[in-house]
């Protein structure tokens, strides 16, 4: 059974259909590539695949792990193993980082039927994942992405998928602001964990990512459908042609 | 008999029922209690009084109470003072003319806790006062401190207690030339309480006036803050309430720029669920003598319910023309992003959103300097916002 099966899947916002039937089935063990025009619907995707409530499912099923995704929460979906890296991280003046991360790593051992980390476990693991993102130990101490950079706040996501451990990741730009060592950093950080047991959904607009995370298969969102799936050749044809050569235009400058 | 006469008569035979004083003391006792019957209880006409109704008060009879005020870390040079020695203050900054509340405790002068601090003194231990509400009675607490030239000291006001009574405080603060004071007010009254406090500071050239005042008990409750700025003078005034159930709680601030090159700053934050309702009023007067004036004025405020309101207004009468002062009031909801956010990493929603909340009174918490009553105030409020997601 795929880890995640998506059957003709609706969705609008603002009363606006933006996902106008999405098939998309994901293997354990495999990265999805998935690109597309600006405005197509790729952030949609990821966001009600998290659960969130703004953008309402009007058709379709999700079926993950053998459960119907459309019926849990957002916190259950990220307790059975989803993690969404946002494309714009939310900052939260107040909840530290250390706070913060620890409340959610502890509800999902718990529901895990795992025991939750004491302070000097916690501590230790959370060290060992910040030094694979080379990301400064203070940033624990700060509010959850309060003052970071674009960089910053894109390794952090990196870094909370890997102490969160999740089954099936969807990371929603994690390029885009990164200079060429950020995209190294965060490319290693995903790479250190692709498994068999673990998939991966990668939004993104450039090819560049995808030389480091090299996708088993690439998908184009058009206008709110998948209108090419291909292998990871297909990124390398959009390079060179552009979505034009598959007869798409880009939607905001339509 | 008038309306204000039914009002006040219950209490004139408490008054009448005074143990004397000194002369001078029994003379102002008489005036403020002559005021506080000719100005009656205010009612919702009067424009100080538009949102708050205290007819509760005004109908409830309450036997009269003995304000003792619990006063613990008089050290280094940090005294206790009698009535006598605070005769030359009493009344003088608390003005009882305009204000019933403070009328009405000043003819029930009694137990006055008057606290000096030496010229130059540096107090380390905060000095705590704390009162306590006893069901069925009328307190009129009242606190007097006089701090010296270049003296440092932490004061503590805390007030608690079981029932439904009625706290009706007055605090005076004179801080000299270049005195540091830092002041706490804690209000954890009963949520049956009434309570009315009014806190009236003048602050020397060059002294720096740190005042917080935390607000989480009490049914009724009105808190007036009037600070009197000289030269130079630096003042904070923050505040903090945090209100559910039926609870009303008003703040009104009045920061008087009275001379020039004085900066204020304000920030009172506002934590509001249920049917509760807040009053936020932030006067900022500058006068035509206080140039180079720096103010800076902020309300916020987390509305967690549909059915809490808040009203909040700046004042601002500004009479000179160099100066600097900016206000900014806010009124919303917990973010539905940041909500998101926290859900998506496996935190549930009812922890996200105590979490928010929390996050939420977080920076005037930070600004506490008082080590164990931040801890308390923390454990306070994790407490609050922990029941609340429970129930
Ligand atoms: N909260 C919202 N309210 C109204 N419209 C929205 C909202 N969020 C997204 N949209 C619209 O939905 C459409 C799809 O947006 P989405 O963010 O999914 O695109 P995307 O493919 O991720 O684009 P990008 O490459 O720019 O990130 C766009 O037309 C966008 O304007
Ligand atoms: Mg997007």
């Amino acid at each position: 059974m795929a880890l995640l099966e998506i059957k003709d899947l609706h969705a609008e916002v603002g009363g606006k259909e933006i996902l106008k039937g999405i098939d998309l089935t994901v293997e354990a063990g495999e990265v999805h590539a998935i690109m597309g025009p600006n405005g197509s619907g790729k952030s949609t995707l990821a966001q009600v695949l998290a659960g969130r409530e703004l953008y309402v499912v009007t058709g379709g099923q999700v079926i993950y792990d053998g459960k119907d995704l459309l019926a849990m929460s957002p916190e259950d979906r990220a307790r059975s193993g989803i993690f969404l890296a946002f494309q714009y991280p939310v900052e939260i003046p107040g909840v530290s980082n250390l706070y913060f991360l620890k409340a959610a790593l502890n509800t999902i051992r718990k529901s895990r039927g795992e025991d939750e980390l004491d302070a000097m476990d916690f501590l230790n693991l959370v060290r060992e994942k910040m030094k694979l993102m080379e990301m400064d130990q203070t940033l624990l101490n700060r509010p959850v992405n309060a003052g970071f950079s674009g960089g910053e706040k894109k390794r952090n996501e990196i870094f909370q998928m890997a102490v969160l451990e999740p089954k099936l990741a969807v990371l929603d730009e994690t390029d885009s602001g990164l200079d060429i060592d950020a995209l190294k950093l965060v490319s290693t950080g995903v790479n250190a964990m692709r498994s068999p047991e673990r998939a991966m959904i990668v939004v993104t607009h450039y090819q560049r990512l995808l030389n480091h995370i090299v996708p088993d298969f690439v998908h184009v969102l058009s206008e709110g459908r998948i209108v090419k799936s291909g292998g990871k050749e297909l990124a390398l044809q959009l390079e060179e042609s552009g979505y034009a050569g598959l007869g798409i235009h880009d939607e905001e400058a339509a | 008999m008038t309306a204000v006469a039914e009002q006040t008569g219950a209490w004139l035979a408490e008054f009448t029922g005074l143990a004397t004083v000194a002369p001078w003391a029994q003379e102002l006792r008489e005036t403020a209690f002559q005021r506080f019957a000719k100005l009656g209880f205010p009612t919702t006409h009067d424009e100080e009084w538009r949102f708050t109704n205290v007819a509760p008060i005004a109908r409830a009879s309450f036997k009269r109470g003995l304000a003792a005020g619990q006063v613990t870390g008089l050290t280094g040079g940090a005294q206790a003072g009698t009535l006598e020695e605070a005769r030359q203050h009493l009344g003088r900054l608390a003005a009882f003319d305009q204000n019933a509340f403070v009328a009405l405790n000043t003819a029930f002068l009694e137990n006055v806790v008057a606290i000096r601090i030496p010229h130059g003194a540096v107090i380390q231990e905060p000095i705590q006062i704390t009162y306590n509400g006893v069901a069925g009675h009328a307190t009129h607490p009242r606190l007097l401190i006089v701090v010296g030239a270049d003296a440092h000291c932490t004061i503590v006001e805390s007030y608690t207690g079981a029932g439904n009574y009625f706290t009706n405080a007055v605090t005076e603060i004179v801080a000299g030339d270049r005195a540091v004071v830092d002041h706490y007010k804690i209000q954890r009254e009963s949520l049956e309480a009434f309570h009315v406090a009014t806190l009236a500071a003048q602050l020397g050239r060059s002294a720096n006036f740190v005042s917080h005042s935390i607000s989480l008990g009490g049914a009724l409750v009105r808190n007036d803050v009037n600070v009197v700025l000289s030269e130079g003078t630096e003042a904070t005034i923050n505040g903090l309430y945090i209100v559910n159930g039926a609870q009303h709680i008003d703040n009104h601030t009045s920061i008087d720029h009275a001379k020039p090159h004085g900066t204020s700053h304000e920030l009172y934050k506002g934590i509001l669920d249920d049917q509760a309702r807040a009053v936020f009023n932030g006067r900022i007067i500058v006068r035509q003598d206080a140039q180079k004036t720096d103010s800076k004025q902020t309300n916020k405020n987390l509305v967690l319910s549909d059915d809490a309101v808040i009203d909040t207004k700046p004042e601002l009468q500004i009479w000179a023309d160099d100066v600097r002062c900016t206000h900014g009031a806010t009124i919303g909801q917990l973010d539905a992003e940041s909500l998101f956010y926290l859900q998506s990493r496996g935190i549930g929603k009812q922890q996200a959103r105590s979490l928010l909340t929390y996050a939420f009174a977080q920076d005037i918490v930070d600004r506490i300097k008082v080590p164990a009553l931040k801890d308390s105030l923390e454990r306070i409020l994790f407490e609050k916002f922990h029941e609340h997601r429970e129930k």
